[in-house]
């Protein structure tokens, strides 16, 4: 094992597993490409330092910085972390009901945590994000729903890896969040073999979003429509956190130990697989189940676990 | 068919405080349309005024975006679930 000059080189070239003993249908592979293996713990990693490099080859960054970026944990686990290694201060605007360990990572980075009305979601994380940035236009914002460095990690990296790693792959599956994922992964697969399809797992914007006041606060990331998400994806496919939360459990009979957004991806999987004759699906594990451990969801009753979940944002 | 609709707190003012309506419809065009007229203080909400879908409404046939089937075409079954969501910012 050569020896690395330091964590960042350790993001990226996470493992592919097979999980098909989960498929419902025998002939059709599972495959999850597990990000939780990478440094800080998530995909959003790549994502980090994709924004951060950017930003610096842009001279958007002088040493020292103050970065500001809305997040329900992940990007703002990984942003922490590079900068930290890079003397840069962040601060991430977080929604009050996510779990505790995202914001205890954050503050093992040091990273500065701004509140934003659980009530309203990562919609309100991003809308306060918005305003302080133009109230503040000496910090940075990299703003990941809008920007194409985002989508270029996994179109660069995520996307490679897959197809070097399962050149068989007829679907991919994962979360849409800010749809960088998606966008940077499916348009890479589809430029190999356009037969490939994409499919979007989301979680219900129910209860959640009760905070919302009209329609007209709605909200598509910039990427998507920019980057003519609506053409790219062939299938998107709401999953509940019931259900999400089940097949988390399964994982773990598998020993993948994965966040609940896992679960959500391959339930997911499970429908594609229902409906395919034969096929390989690859899905994405944004993230291992440690930072969802306070939220009793392997041990505690799944009705109740899951009532509790749909006021937490698990994504 | 007759089709359940189910709408979001956002929307629940509108439809006399109910989160769920059951309406007549072959698609999910003629789905929303009954649900206009049932509720007329929807109009404008879910559909704009030209007949396509609002940009930050989403649809779902059995929890399937209609945006990635056939649109407001698409075919309702008489057991179909017709969930009504506002697009929001997701979690990252």
């Amino acid at each position: 094992m050569a020896v690395h000059p330091g964590v960042l080189s350790l993001i990226g070239n996470t493992p592919l597993v097979d999980i098909s003993a989960l498929s419902p249908n025998p002939s059709a592979k599972i495959l999850v490409k597990l990000e939780g293996m990478n440094p800080g713990g998530s995909v959003k990693d790549r994502v980090a330092l994709s924004l951060i490099e950017d930003a610096e080859a842009r001279g958007v960054l002088e040493p020292g910085a103050i970065l500001l970026e809305p997040s329900s944990g992940n990007t703002g686990i990984g942003l922490a972390l590079v900068c930290r290694l890079k003397g840069y201060h962040l601060k991430v605007v977080l929604p009050t009901n996510v779990s505790i360990e995202r914001r205890q990572l954050l503050e093992v980075f040091g990273a500065e945590i701004i509140e934003s009305p659980g009530s309203e979601g990562s919609n309100g994380a991003v809308r306060l994000a918005r305003r302080l940035a133009a109230e503040h236009p000496e910090w940075a914002f990299l703003y990941q729903y809008a920007n194409p460095a985002n989508p270029r990690a996994h179109y660069e990296g995520t996307g490679p890896e897959i197809y070097r790693d399962c050149p068989e792959i007829t679907h991919f599956v994962a979360g849409l969040g800010t749809s960088g994922t998606l966008l940077g992964v499916g348009r890479y697969l589809k430029e190999q073999r356009s037969d490939i399809q994409v499919w979007a797992v989301e979680p219900p914007t129910g209860e959640m979003v009760d905070g919302l006041r009209n329609l007209d606060d709605g909200y598509v990331p910039p990427i998507f429509l920019d980057l003519g998400g609506e053409k790219l994806l062939d299938r998107k496919t709401v999953v509940g956190p019931r259900d999400s939360i089940a097949w988390t459990r399964r994982l773990a009979d598998l020993g993948v130990f994965a966040g609940i957004s896992t679960g959500a991806a391959l339930a997911g999987a499970v429908r594609c697989a229902r409906q395919v004759e034969s096929g390989t699906i690859v899905i994405i594990s944004p993230d291992g189940g440690w930072k969802y451990l306070s939220s009793d969801a392997w041990t505690g009753d799944l009705d109740e676990v899951a009532e509790r979940a749909t006021k937490t944002i698990y994504f | 068919m007759s089709v359940e609709v189910r709408l979001p707190t956002l929307l629940r003012a509108a439809a006399n405080g109910s989160s769920r309506v059951v309406v007549e419809g072959d698609t999910v065009g003629e789905v929303l349309k009954s649900l206009e007229q049932a509720h007329p203080s929807l109009s404008g909400q879910v559909l704009t005024e030209d007949g396509t879908l609002h940009r930050f409404v989403n649809v779902y046939v059995d929890d399937d975006d209609v945006r990635y089937l056939d649109g407001l075409d698409t075919k309702v079954l008489d057991d179909s679930v017709v969930s009504i969501l506002p697009a929001v910012a997701g979690g990252a």
